[in-house]
């Protein structure tokens, strides 16, 4: 029964603004870490294992992660959606992945998995502020 | 590098039917049921525009 998380599952009172703010953080910065935080141990490994395994793979297949350019709106939506992994982002840009490959064959895909890592996990986000709400 | 796209695909819908289904329910029952609906409908419905497109390429 203690591995299980569903002790932790019913609904309580909302979390004050500052624990608000720290899950939110935690959980863009580490994807998973405030299901963790909230005693949603299984979802939260889950997360904290296949969104950043899903940008590795990204940057593997020579995806590219984009600038922040307000001058193409494509481009700046995308630089969104690959920074809301959190640290694996943070740690790629420090070891100067994700320069991107347009040649390869696989570049369209690596942007795929890269982006798609970062919206997931705003969704995770917000599936944890949810919880931290009392909502679920 | 070379790699199969139709690999990459499924890859994909793996991880994407993943992670919805463990935000959408709670029950690793439901979740199991929910993740494979979610992949099978990613992999058919891939299979299906796949073959749509080689009578009518866009």
């Amino acid at each position: 029964m203690g591995t299980k998380s569903t002790a932790a599952e019913r609904p309580r009172a909302a979390a004050e603004p500052a624990r608000l703010a720290l899950i939110c953080a935690l959980s863009w910065l580490f994807p998973g870490a405030g299901h963790l935080l909230q005693g949603r141990r299984e979802k939260g490994l889950v997360f904290l294992v296949a969104l950043p395994l899903m940008f590795a793979i990204g940057l593997w297949l020579q995806g590219r992660l984009f600038p922040l350019e307000l001058s193409d709106p494509l481009v700046f939506l995308g630089a969104i959606a690959d920074r809301g992994i959190g640290a694996p982002y943070i740690i790629a840009r420090f070891m100067d992945a994700g320069a991107g490959t347009v040649t390869a064959a696989s570049y369209e895909y690596g942007n795929t998995f890269l982006m798609t890592a970062g919206l997931l996990n705003f969704l995770v986000i917000l599936d944890a502020f949810d919880i931290a709400q009392g909502r679920k | 590098m070379t790699t199969s796209h139709f690999l990459l695909m499924v890859l994909y819908a793996l991880f994407v039917s993943l992670v919805f289904a463990v935000l959408l329910k709670d029950q690793p029952r439901e979740q199991l049921k929910t993740g494979a609906m979610m992949f099978g409908g990613f992999i058919g419905v891939a299979y299906v525009l796949g073959w749509l497109m080689f009578p009518f390429p866009l």
